[in-house]
């Protein structure tokens, strides 16, 4: 096999080239010389996007399983695997992200022994953990099919069901907890983003997050790996979608209204803009668009809608964790050149993984499951659970 | 009995010998350049702040129920019965969740350093312990900085208030703020001017991520029956359909799943 030097392939050698350059520097000179953090702003990017963002992009693998396994939505199955693959890359790299940000990365294992249960972080790196590992047996049989371990493959099938829901529980406890982390600083977050409802926004936007992260991945990968679009499932995605936005959107006016900061709104400030622009971005136009019934129908209207829904709440997370501190810490945060290296690298090597592991391991097996229902032994993990009980 | 400091700055006189002290009981360096520094720092603990003939001190204010102590995840920082917020630094990880939440904004960081650690005044801990008053304290000239029972330090306080009209700000800095602080400051200029907050939430602030943590244990079960019945009933339809398939064999496939949902 040749090696052809595309377009995106510079792209990535090059942030993997910078992204190695800023961790000599962050492991060998610290974090001083490394980032633009400072006393008054301890956390920046590698918190705001690589962990609030990272984890949030990851949500489609509980909001998928609990579809599919749960909810017994059968005709979402074909895209439960890239959305597995997606959340356990996703968290993988949330853990690298981890270890570049804190200020002793070799003591990540302290809260194992050294236990403080009133600590959000604690709670959080705990789920983190927890989770991680389920979604390394979510994900897991994917594996163990490639090389034909049948033994592995059957204990996973066995315990599949209350693994999903030990998922489903745990991401939506961490999912939540990312914004109850933000709970303790009533004085220091600006008002448009603190409020005592902090973690159930943060849940929610998760799964709306989930649900557009599945359409983005979906027409991706039809477009990059040759395969074919489940248009029909995509319709329905899109529909979900439009409902949990609009809770999102209803719940999200009625704590600004109750808090009485809608009138905050009209007053030009620094927060304003970025405030409306998150407003626009996740809600306002999302919602316009999948009131349009064609827009809802078309492959690429529901892929525009996805990739705002992402944007907009990547502004979320970033104006609760940066725009909406920076106020009170009195300074205005741009990230060093190597913070932003080092989460682009992250961010390229989610690409890269993912990349490498459609191409080789059995992730969109979906064509031929469908093609040839009688053969159990062929087929995907979950399809032949359900089975088994026949 | 909790101990704690008064600080009563129409007594201060701006001699600086609490930053001395503090210093030596810390081991950390102090010179000319440290001394004209006026902010608190990972290499200057409290400061003396002046403004024309007004002075007023920082430091960090030991809070009864201490946010930073309340989200370190590995219990870094801990509150003890004596009073002070104590570090350990062999446990801290670095994740800075302290500089976070500290209403005050009192933990510092060592950013030049590969290893740091958090940095902050612990209220001499060991002084404490052994029932000797901190060195800043201990060192005072005036009687600026006082160390004592919080209780009876909050007496003291309010008394002074009572008998010199006009000479305070009426407000004892710490009495309540975030559910009150073990450092208690008196002031004849508004405590806004060096920077203290007067907006400040008078609960302490553990309460508002306990209150969403301690439903946790109640969640997990719930959460789990629920998840558990929703498969078990949209699963149940299936097996209904499957038995009757096979009952009345139609010919109906009855792995054909789709059977199960329309039914």
């Amino acid at each position: 096999m040749k090696f052809k030097l595309t377009f995106w392939k510079v792209v990535l050698i090059v942030l993997l080239a910078a992204g190695a350059y800023a961790t000599f520097v962050r492991f060998f000179y610290g974090l001083g010389a490394s980032t633009n953090l400072n006393d008054q702003f301890p956390w920046g990017i590698w918190i705001g996007f690589d962990v609030l963002c990272g984890v949030m992009l990851a949500a489609g693998g509980f909001t998928l399983t609990a579809a599919v396994h749960i909810f017994n939505i059968k005709r979402w199955k074909p895209i439960v695997r890239p959305t597995v693959l997606t959340a356990f890359l996703g968290y993988v790299l949330v853990c690298v992200a981890l270890m570049f940000d804190l200020g002793r990365p070799y003591r990540i294992w302290h809260p194992l022994i050294m236990r403080n249960p009133h600590s959000v972080m604690f709670e959080v790196a705990y789920c983190v953990m927890f989770y991680t590992s389920v979604l390394s047996l979510e994900f897991a049989p994917v594996v163990f099919e490639r090389f034909n371990l049948e033994r592995p493959l059957k204990i996973i099938r066995a315990i599949l069901i209350p693994l999903v829901i030990l998922g489903v529980l745990l991401s939506t406890l961490h999912q939540s907890s990312l914004g109850s982390l933000y709970l303790i600083m009533p004085n220091k977050l600006h008002p448009f983003w603190y409020t005592p409802l902090l973690p159930v926004f943060f849940f929610i936007s998760a799964v709306c997050v989930g649900l557009a992260m599945t359409i983005f991945e979906s027409s991706m990968s039809s477009k990059h790996f040759g395969r074919q679009l489940e248009l029909p499932l995509l319709r329905e995605l899109g529909r979900v979608l439009a409902v949990a936005l609009s809770v999102y959107a209803v719940l999200r006016f009625e704590d600004l209204y109750h808090r009485g900061v809608l009138g905050l709104l009209l007053k030009p400030s620094y927060e304003q803009g970025l405030f409306l622009l998150e407003l626009a971005l996740a809600i306002v136009i999302p919602l316009a668009l999948l009131s349009q019934y064609k827009v809802r129908q078309s492959a690429g209207g529901l892929y525009l809608v996805a990739v705002l829904v992402v944007l907009g709440f990547v502004t979320n997370r970033l104006n609760v964790s940066i725009t909406g501190m920076e106020t009170s810490a009195g300074l205005h945060y741009i990230p060093k050149w190597t913070e932003v290296a080092v989460t682009g690298s992250i961010i390229a090597a989610g690409f890269a993984l993912f990349g490498l592991a459609a191409k080789y391991l059995p992730i969109f097996p979906a064509e031929t499951a469908l093609a040839e229902p009688e053969k159990v032994g062929e087929l995907p993990a979950e399809v032949a659970l359900e089975h088994a009980g026949d | 009995m909790s101990k704690a400091l008064l600080y009563d700055a129409t007594a201060c006189i701006n001699c600086k010998q609490c930053e001395v002290a503090c210093a030596e009981q810390n081991k950390l360096r102090y010179d000319d350049t440290v001394a004209a520094e006026d902010k608190q720092s990972d290499h200057k603990f409290t400061v003396v702040l002046a403004k024309g003939d007004k002075f007023m001190r920082r430091l960090c204010m030991n809070c009864n129920e201490p946010a930073c102590a309340s989200v370190c995840p590995v219990g870094a920082l801990k509150k003890t019965a004596l009073g002070p917020v104590t570090y350990d630094e062999g446990k801290c990880m670095g994740c800075r969740y302290c500089m976070v939440a500290c209403p005050f904004g009192v933990p510092k960081y060592e950013w030049g350093k590969v290893l740091p650690r958090v940095q902050k005044c612990t209220m001499c801990p060991d002084r404490v312990a052994a029932g000797k008053p901190t060195a800043c304290a201990e060192v005072c000239p005036t009687g600026a900085t006082k160390f004592g029972d919080r209780d009876e330090l909050i007496a003291e306080a309010q008394q002074r208030i009572r008998e010199n009209p006009g000479k305070y700000v009426n407000h004892i800095y710490g009495l309540n703020e975030v559910g009150g602080t073990s450092v208690l400051l008196l002031s004849s200029v508004p405590f806004e001017e060096f920077g203290y907050k007067t907006d400040i939430v008078r609960d302490p602030l553990p309460m508002f991520t306990y209150r969403v943590l301690s439903r946790i244990p109640d969640f997990v079960p719930l959460g789990g029956i629920l998840l558990g019945g929703v498969w078990w009933i949209t699963h149940r339809r299936e097996e209904v359909a499957a038995a009757e398939g096979k009952e009345n064999s139609n010919g109906h496939n009855p792995r054909d799943s789709k059977n199960g949902r329309t039914r």
